[in-house]
C-alpha cells in the first residue's frame, strides 16, 4: 500500500495535500480505497459550501457500502473534482490523483498524521 | 463466535477478505474486487464457497406428503434427481424460510435451506412432521462449492464425462463424480448464470476447490464471494431471505406465485392467503434515474406520499445501473411508474421495471 510522505492523513481515512496556508486538496488514502473495494457513486458538495473539520461533506459508495468522507478542514469548498461523479473507480486506481474537493480559507484544521503515523495508526486500529 | 467453513483455509490462501455472515467466516471478495467477480461470472466463470448452507435429508414413506404439507410448491410429480425450488410458510402466511428440494429417490429427499434459518428451519419441519418421516440436519458434514457462468460446463466437462454431468437446469447426479471425489453435481445456482452447484463431504472440500480452479484456468475462473453473489442475484432478480422475504409478508406479496399451488388440497399458510385474498403490495423493480444508488430500507415515495420501501439495492456492474427491488402497492406495480427514493434524505427519481433486471441469453 502506498502512502505519500508529502502528504497529512486523518484519522478517518483522508489524506489532505496543503497548496499553500489556507488551501489544501482533499482525498481518499489508498487503504481507504482498498477497505470500501470497488467505488461506484460519489456525492459532493457545491463549490461555496463551507465545510468543518470532523464534519462529513461528503459520501462514497462501493458496491457493497456507503461511507462519509470527513473534511479534516474548515473552509469554503473552492473546486470540486467532477471528474469522479462520472469516473468514482479513479478514487479506486490513483486515489492519490483523485482528489475530491479543493478547500479555500481555511481557518481550522484537525490533527493530522504523518504518512508514518498514518500507518501505525491503521495498523494498530486492524488489531 | 463464527464458525469457519470447510474451505477457511483455502480462502485464506487465495487471499480472501474474511468476514462474518450468518454464523460463518466467510469471504467478502478476493483480490479480483466484487466488481471484477462479479464480471468473470457473467462473462467467464466464478468460483463460491456457499457451505454455510444448511442440508437437510428428509425420509420416509410419508415424506412426500409431508413435504406438501410444509411447502407451498407441489412434490408430487417429479423424478429421480429433479431439483424444486419452494416457500415454507407459518400459519398466517408468511415465509419461514426459502429452500430447495431435490428429490434422490422415492421416499428420500435432499432440501437445502438458508444459513440463518437452518435452525428454526429444521425444529419447524420436525414440529410440523406426522406418520412415517425423518428429518436429518446434516450442513455440519457437507461442504457447499458453486461453479457458475457461461464457461461452467466447459471447466466441468474436463474433470467428468459429459453424460455424467446432469443436463437439465434443476436436476442433479446424486451418485456424482469429480475424479476421484464423490459429490452431489447439482445444476443450479443463485447468480442468473448456468452453472453448478457441488455438495461435498466436508473434509474433500479443499481438494475439489483446488481440482476445480485448475481445471478453470485457461477459462479465466474467479475465486468469488459475498459481496458478488449478493450482486448477482439481485441483478438477475432473485429473492433474498431477509430481504424480500420474511415471516410478515406472503408469498405472493414477493412474486413468488408460480411457487404456490393454490390447487394443492392443504398446506401450512393456505387458508391465511385464501383470506387475504389478492396481495395488495408487490415487489417491483426500481431503476435509479437521478443520480444515486438505491439500498434496502430506503422509502419509496410517490411526490409527498409514502408508498413503500427498498428491500435491496446496489450499484449492478453487468448494467452498469443502480437498481432496487421494492415493496409498493400494487397500483404502482406497472413498469414506467415514475416514483422517488428517499437516498438519504435526498428524492432521487427512480422508474418501475419488470424484473428480471438481467436474463441470460439463449436458456
Amino acid at each position: 500500500m502506498n502512502h505519500p510522505t508529502d502528504l497529512r492523513y486523518s484519522k478517518s481515512h483522508e489524506w489532505v495535500k496543503f497548496l499553500d496556508d489556507t488551501t489544501a486538496l482533499i482525498g481518499l488514502t489508498d487503504y481507504a480505497q482498498d477497505a470500501l473495494g470497488d467505488l461506484v457513486f460519489v456525492n459532493l458538495p457545491e463549490e461555496g459550501d463551507s465545510v468543518t473539520a470532523g464534519e462529513p461533506f461528503g459520501d462514497v459508495e462501493s458496491v457493497k457500502a456507503v461511507s462519509d468522507v470527513y473534511s479534516p478542514v474548515t473552509g469554503a469548498v473552492g473546486k470540486i473534482n467532477e471528474e469522479l461523479l462520472d469516473v468514482p473507480e479513479r478514487m479506486n486506481e490513483a486515489p492519490y490523483d483523485a482528489w475530491l474537493i479543493q478547500v479555500e480559507n481555511i481557518t481550522e484544521k484537525q490533527e493530522l498524521m504523518t504518512a508514518e503515523e498514518y500507518i501505525r495508526f491503521y495498523e494498530s486500529e486492524e488489531e | 463466535m463464527e464458525k469457519k467453513t470447510p474451505l477457511y483455509e483455502t480462502h485464506v490462501k487465495y487471499n480472501g477478505k474474511m468476514v462474518p455472515f450468518a454464523g460463518y467466516l466467510l469471504p467478502v471478495q478476493y483480490d479480483t474486487g466484487v466488481i471484477g467477480e462479479h464480471m468473470a461470472v457473467r462473462e467467464a466463470c466464478g468460483l463460491f464457497d456457499v457451505s454455510h448452507m444448511g442440508e437437510i435429508l428428509c425420509k420416509g414413506k410419508d415424506a412426500l406428503a409431508n413435504l406438501n404439507y410444509l411447502l407451498t410448491n407441489d412434490y408430487t410429480e417429479m423424478y429421480d434427481g429433479q431439483a424444486r425450488y419452494s416457500p415454507m410458510c407459518n400459519e398466517q402466511g408468511g415465509v419461514v424460510d426459502d429452500l430447495i428440494v431435490y428429490k434422490i429417490r422415492e421416499e428420500h429427499y435432499f432440501i437445502v435451506v438458508n444459513a440463518a434459518n437452518r435452525e428454526k428451519d429444521f425444529a419447524w419441519m420436525k414440529g410440523h412432521a406426522f406418520g412415517d418421516v425423518t428429518f436429518t440436519d446434516i450442513s455440519d458434514t457437507t461442504a457447499q462449492i458453486a461453479l457458475q457462468g457461461p464457461k461452467a460446463l466447459e471447466i466441468l466437462k474436463k474433470l467428468v464425462q459429459e453424460e455424467e454431468i446432469p443436463e437439465k437446469y434443476y436436476s442433479a447426479r446424486f451418485n456424482g463424480r469429480i475424479r476421484e471425489i464423490s459429490c452431489i453435481i447439482s445444476r443450479t445456482g443463485y447468480t442468473g448464470e448456468d452453472g453448478f452447484e457441488f455438495y461435498v463431504p466436508a473434509q474433500n472440500a479443499s481438494a475439489l476447490w483446488e481440482l476445480l480452479m485448475e481445471a478453470g484456468k485457461e477459462e479465466g475462473l474467479v475465486c468469488c464471494g459475498l459481496g458478488a453473489r449478493d450482486t448477482l442475484r439481485l441483478e438477475a432478480s432473485m429473492p433474498l431471505y431477509g430481504h424480500e422475504l420474511n415471516e410478515e409478508r406472503t408469498p405472493l406479496e414477493a412474486g413468488l406465485q408460480p411457487f404456490v399451488k393454490r390447487q394443492k388440497k392443504d398446506f401450512i399458510g393456505k387458508s391465511a392467503m385464501e383470506e387475504k385474498g389478492d396481495p395488495k403490495m408487490k415487489r417491483v423493480g426500481l431503476k435509479a434515474v437521478g443520480r444515486g444508488i438505491l439500498r434496502e430500507k430506503q422509502e419509496v415515495w410517490d411526490q409527498e406520499k409514502k408508498i413503500g420501501f427498498i428491500t435491496s439495492g446496489t450499484f449492478c456492474p453487468y448494467l452498469k445501473q443502480a437498481v432496487a427491488m421494492a415493496v409498493v402497492p400494487a397500483e404502482y406495480s406497472a413498469a414506467g411508474r415514475k416514483v422517488q427514493a428517499d437516498v438519504r434524505g435526498r428524492k432521487v427519481d427512480a422508474l418501475v421495471v419488470d424484473l428480471p433486471f438481467y436474463k441470460r441469453k439463449n436458456k
